[in-house]
């Protein structure tokens, strides 16, 4: 047997998926939790040994490929120029890297903006403003501004090329730990992310894994390659375009909905559907990631009820006989969950509640991911402008993370993302199938994407359902 | 560089016009950013900044151009860019109109330079290159 192991480090479980390359299958997985604060490979070996007792056939492990977001993931800050384009340019590289985006600035950085930064916690800052030959002013403004900071974080500087010999002046001389990459936004609302991204990933890789006590891994399982919703970005790009005669789906959407965050990757052109229809702002990528912070299962919960009246919240959740004098019975819930992150629900009324806020997460992350469009009366009939992606004929909706993997209702509740009667600007799925990553292997795909392609789609396919 | 913008303003969708600018301007050596026909002023003044032009040119074909181009130059000095040049051109009031009120109306509203209805781009040029100090 040729066994290839996966490892996703994640902020709350150890995950291994054990791929037997010659029967191109998928031997067995298993997790325990992670383990950042002692030892990170105490999680590790705990889970190896869950796997190994499962699967006492499993033979040799030839290769191991790693991922993480344990210890809080990879925190950056993005810095543009105009909100909407280079700001919003350096947003997209960082989220397209797999990171966590805590701030995004705009125009010259105040001395409040930098007290916010320097008490963040962020692993990297991405700094950009104006197109190549445009605005040059700002840039080397906010590069003397990190400077004079004395901030410990990695700055990658992707902005205005014409400005790049000055910024690169500011920071050797103040001795930051910077690199120089191809502009974000080189050109008016032309998106240009990979140089910046391939260079998050290399000081992740580098840095940030062992700032966080997670490069010790590295010792049994060879080089972490990238953060976790990297990967799962990487696997999601595979199974759209598929790799040589291995047919992929086509235009798809992934959600992943977890304990803090849901994060949502579509893969697809997005673009007008029909000739009346003009499209407005920033280029979008191909592949696209969006995450909310605001919407999650447990760390979030707070926030995420947050955003809906109680009223609005009862029709997302659906538990029939609840006390109706009992109004106060989304605080108890809700407290129970920040309290206990690990809580599973163990009554109907509590697995309903669960839905009901793997609902608001699906429905709310879905209006901010898909594009939107508006009308214009014009002397020639109606235009439509519209800005960010048309989804609206995407195929295949992905489901994962813990709630949608455990919940027998997680097709009802990925229903969420389709076409909604109040929300008609916005371009969602018509009516796309829903499949659910059972065994929760997108992230594990992605890893192996990057030494076996073609297993991967195949995986992918085969357990997708 | 020279950059400029153009783009036709408000609800109007005639690009014809906006594409023979673009061309002409190249021609004669500017860094164009052409932001397209449907664009608000939002869209011109941002474009600006983030390509540090030296002027924005709006184009308005539809009579509506006067609406449109109400509190341009306000919201441009508001964003930082009192020192850009602002011109405007084409059908840009509703109906046949004294051109010399029309002019004095778009002055006001702080456009540098306003062209009538079947301007030749060659002469608005020499005008922009008189502007910007371009040999």
């Amino acid at each position: 047997m040729s066994i290839h192991l996966l490892v996703d480090f994640g902020s709350t479980y150890t995950k291994l998926t054990a791929v037997d390359i010659k029967k191109e299958c998928i031997v067995g997985t298993s997790r325990a939790m992670t383990t950042v604060k002692s030892d990170v490979l105490e999680g590790f070996n705990l889970a190896l040994e869950k796997l190994r007792n499962a699967h006492p056939e499993m033979g040799d492990i030839e290769a191991i490929s790693a991922c993480s977001s344990a210890a809080g993931g990879l925190k950056m800050a993005a810095i543009g120029l105009v909100e909407e384009l280079t700001a919003e340019a350096a947003k997209r590289a960082c989220l397209g890297a797999g990171a966590l985006v805590e701030h995004v600035y705009s125009h010259q950085l105040s001395k409040k903006e930098i007290k916010q930064l320097k008490s963040a916690n962020i692993d990297i800052i991405l700094l950009a403003g104006g197109t190549d030959g445009g605005n040059k002013e700002t840039i080397i403004h906010n590069a003397k501004k990190l400077a004079d900071a004395k901030l410990d974080v990695p700055i990658i500087v992707a902005g205005n090329k014409a400005a790049s010999d000055k910024v690169d002046d500011i920071f050797s001389d103040a001795g930051c730990e910077y690199y120089i990459v191809d502009n974000v936004m080189p050109k008016l609302k032309k998106l240009n992310v990979d140089d910046a991204k391939n260079v998050i990933r290399k000081i992740f890789i580098t840095k940030i894994i062992e700032a966080k006590g997670i490069k010790k891994a590295e010792e049994q399982t060879g080089e972490i390659i990238m953060p976790t919703p990297e990967s799962v970005l990487k696997a999601s790009t595979l199974l759209a375009k598929g790799y040589e005669d291995e047919e992929g789906f086509g235009e798809l959407m992934v959600i992943d909905i977890g304990g803090a965050t849901t994060d949502v990757h579509t893969i697809g052109e997005g673009v007008p559907k029909r000739t009346e229809v003009i499209l407005k702002g920033l280029e979008e990528p191909f592949a696209k990631r969006t995450v909310e912070g605001d919407l999650g299962m447990r760390y979030s919960a707070n926030a995420l009820v947050s955003l809906v009246s109680p009223y609005e919240f009862k029709k997302y959740y659906d538990y029939q006989d609840k006390d109706p004098s009992k109004e106060d019975y989304i605080e108890d819930s809700v407290k129970k969950r920040l309290e206990n992150v690990d809580y599973l629900p163990d009554t109907d009324q509590e697995r309903a509640f669960d839905k009901a806020l793997a609902r608001i997460c699906c429905d709310y992350s879905m209006s901010r991911h898909v594009g939107s469009v508006e009308v214009v009366y014009t002397p020639l009939g109606n235009m439509y402008y519209q800005t960010g992606k048309d989804l609206t004929e995407i195929k295949y909706v992905i489901g994962t993370g813990g709630v949608l993997i455990n919940s027998p209702d997680a097709k009802q509740i990925l229903k969420e993302v389709n076409k909604k009667s109040n929300k008609k600007l916005e371009l969602r799925p018509d009516d796309p199938t829903i499949l659910i990553d059972e065994k929760y292997i997108l992230a594990a795909m992605g890893l192996l994407s990057q030494k076996h392609p073609k297993l991967a789609l195949k995986l992918m396919k085969r357990h997708l359902k | 560089m020279n950059t400029v913008v153009i783009g036709v303003i408000g609800a109007d969708v005639h690009a014809v016009g906006n594409k023979i600018i673009d061309h002409v301007l190249r021609e004669h050596g500017f860094e164009v950013v052409n932001i397209g026909v449907l664009s608000s002023q939002e869209d011109f003044i941002n474009a600006a900044i983030e390509t540090d032009a030296k002027a924005i040119l709006v184009s308005s074909l539809y009579g509506h151009g006067e609406l449109d181009c109400k509190f341009m130059k306000d919201n441009m000095i508001e964003a930082g860019l009192n020192h850009v040049k602002l011109y405007v051109g084409g059908n840009i009031v509703v109906g046949k109109q004294d051109f010399k009120d029309v002019e004095s109306r778009f002055k006001k509203m702080g456009f540098d330079r306003v062209y009538p209805p079947g301007t030749d781009i060659e002469n608005a040029i020499k005008d922009i290159k008189e502007d910007l100090n371009i040999s």
